[in-house]
């Protein structure tokens, strides 16, 4: 085991999966020589070399259609989009393209590419550096989504999501790169795409959070427990796009009280289609109302900090939401 | 040439007959675009170099041997269709086996992906060129400048081949494209080359040259060839709304199948019998395409639900 944070848990899933298969490729903007503006390919292109460690012109739609491209022609090209802020110049190679290759010629091309994205509220990130786009991406079949926040799942999940014969959106929360550091296996080995997983078991209310915001609800849920013995079922979906939704329903029959929380424009987000799925699916079970956490409905996370902080549900928030339903 | 041109000429003008009576729901044409498609395409090395076509290029297709029945199949949304088995409409060819890469409606899309699977060759060593088209129309959209730009960059094997007829849809040249597409090449730092895209040999030569330039591994050629559509943009169109009869006419007159049939009779390749032999054999080439693509089955409505996702 070795003691990794999120950051490097990613690189080295990157690295590994360059060193057992050859056709493993990263390309994207400053991802070579710089070893990208995070830092996450640092040192790939040394052992790599410039090609298989592309640092590719400033073009996000010939990034991921030159991907689409190499993984037809046999490669296994991982894409980097420097901020997910920058994804829509490459929405369509995405979406009308990655996506539906597999579906328009009835099996006959599949596109197995991965995109990394780094998403969400940074300080100082501001309108560009710090969006959370998952949800343009989870009504799009053909595509799979996943978000893990801690470094362990997202190294198998990113190793996952490389060997995945499908196009698969990886994001990355920025302000998590650092944020923990946890024992992380250096044998081979991943996590299941389409997986959720249970990160502190209760029978009081469940919580669904990811990125940031999971963090915040782990840490509150301690809290509650040790103030006032209300036990918080934790569940991360890992994979936001198609979800797990056996995990995500059984916890909330389990018990009967159900929130999920994401610092996504709190409209249309992948949360909703949770609610949704909990709401008709387990309704017989519930106990409250269903409930959901996420950013207004602004633009994105303003530069100055005070209007920063009203953008991601923070842990004061969090609390009394988790405490109005385990006392609804 | 002269056959696969004259099979795609024949083939779409029976579609319009299926069409126009009530017995295919849409065509998109090749007619006009023949040389330029045959002529360019007789350089790929089916099921090895990559063709990332779009809707008109049925005649490449056929040279890369897609027959008629075929094309009928995908014109009907038959089960059997090769290209999508019946999921996307006709014109979006697709062949595993010959290399002809799923193709998109969104214009334009196809060039970063052209040039991701010249990369690819590249980066194994391999001597494989990957053949990209689209309408002079695609040259407006970014995609098609970020590929220019990379191709160029990294001096990838792959050869654009822009057919302009002179419209995107009812759009004219003039009002679509500022300056000369050829010229453009040479700010991304490689050849452009404007041919006569009614002259099969004239493509085939230039053509050559670019394939010949990509697989010794210097790098893209832009081949800009100058035609014109017969048709209408597809049979949901009127062309009539924004262009004239007359015009029409004098391309006629320059038709890239009638000029190359001169050419084979003078030198003796071809005489009255041959091409009435020719024509007869594909004459019951589409009657036979015809009729099984009709009695073929559609697939199922459950079918719709099936590959999503490609397993493991
Ligand atoms: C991104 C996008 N915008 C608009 C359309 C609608 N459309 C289909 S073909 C076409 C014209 C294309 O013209 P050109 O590239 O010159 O090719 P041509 O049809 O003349 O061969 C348009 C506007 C489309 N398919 N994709």
């Amino acid at each position: 085991m070795a003691v990794r944070n999120l950051l490097q848990a990613i690189h080295d899933a990157l690295e590994e999966e360059m060193r057992a298969d050859e056709t493993v490729m990263i390309l994207g903007e400053d991802v070579g020589r710089a070893g990208g503006v995070f830092r996450v390919t640092e040192g790939l292109q040394e052992e790599f070399g410039p090609d298989r460690a592309l640092d590719t012109p400033l073009a996000e739609s010939l990034i991921v259609g030159s991907a689409i491209g190499l993984s037809v022609n046999g490669m296994r090209p991982v894409a980097e989009i420097q901020f997910a802020d920058f994804i829509p110049p490459a929405f369509d190679q995405i979406v009308s393209e990655a996506a539906r290759f597999y579906y328009r010629s009835n099996g006959a091309w599949n596109v197995p590419i991965t995109i990394r994205a780094p998403y969400g509220v940074v300080p100082g990130g501001a309108l560009y550096h710090s969006q959370s786009v998952e949800a343009y991406f989870c009504n799009t079949p053909g595509l799979k989504v996943v978000a893990p926040t801690f470094p362990k799942e997202a190294k198998g999940l990113l190793k996952s999501a490389i060997r995945d014969p499908n196009p698969v959106l990886f994001f990355e929360h920025k302000r998590c790169y650092r944020l923990l550091k946890e024992d992380v296996p250096e044998e081979d080995y991943t996590v299941p795409i389409g997986e959720a997983k249970i990160h502190r078991e209760g029978e009081d209310i469940t919580v669904v959070a990811y990125g940031l915001v999971l963090h915040t609800a782990l840490e509150v849920a301690k809290k509650l427990s040790g103030e006032h013995g209300i036990e918080a079922e934790v569940v991360e979906p890992l994979t936001l796009y198609p979800l797990d939704r056996e995990t995500i329903l059984d916890s909330a029959r389990k018990t009967g009280k159900f929130l999920a929380i994401s610092e996504a424009n709190i409209t249309g987000s992948v949360t909703a289609e949770m609610a949704a799925l909990v709401a008709r699916e387990a309704f017989e079970w519930l106990d409250a109302p269903v409930m959901r956490l996420g950013a207004p409905d602004i633009p994105a996370a303003a530069f100055a900090r005070p209007m920063m902080d009203a953008f991601v549900p923070d842990a004061a928030l969090i609390e009394s939401a988790m405490l109005e339903l385990a006392r609804y | 040439m002269y056959r696969a041109m004259l099979l795609a000429r024949r083939t779409d003008e029976r579609m319009w007959i299926l069409n126009r009576q009530g017995r295919a729901a849409f065509v998109i044409s090749c007619q006009g675009h023949e040389a330029a498609q045959v002529g360019a395409a007789y350089n790929l090395r089916p099921g090895y170099d990559y063709l990332y076509p779009y809707y008109r290029d049925f005649a490449m297709t056929t040279v890369l041997g897609q027959s008629a029945r075929d094309h009928l199949l995908s014109l009907l949304g038959k089960k059997e269709d090769p290209n999508s088995a019946g999921r996307q409409m006709p014109g979006h060819f697709s062949s595993r086996e010959l290399r002809i890469v799923t193709a998109s409606a969104p214009v334009g899309v196809q060039y970063p992906q052209a040039v991701g699977s010249a990369l690819a060759f590249r980066l194994r060593g391999e001597d494989g060129v990957v053949l990209v088209s689209g309408g002079e129309g695609s040259t407006s959209e970014g995609d098609w400048h970020e590929a220019m730009n990379f191709a160029g960059v990294r001096k990838l094997p792959v050869v654009f081949l822009v057919q302009n007829n002179a419209y995107a849809i009812s759009v004219p040249e003039e009002l679509q494209v500022a300056g000369s597409i050829a010229k453009r090449a040479e700010g991304y730092g490689f050849p452009g080359v404007a041919v006569d895209g009614n002259d099969v040999l004239a493509v085939y030569e230039v053509a050559k040259e670019a394939f010949g330039r990509a697989r010794r591994g210097e790098g893209p050629t832009l081949i800009e060839a100058k035609t014109y559509r017969l048709t209408a943009h597809s049979s949901d169109d009127d062309d009539r709304r924004y262009r004239e009869r007359e015009e029409i006419e004098e391309w006629r007159q320059k038709d890239p199948i009638l000029r190359f049939e001169r050419y084979l009779f003078e030198v003796g390749l071809l005489d009255e019998e041959k091409k009435e032999e020719i024509s007869a054999q594909i004459k019951a080439e589409i009657d036979e395409a015809v009729e099984y693509a009709e009695a073929a089955p559609f697939a199922g409505p459950e079918e719709a639900l099936e590959r999503v996702y490609a397993e493991a």
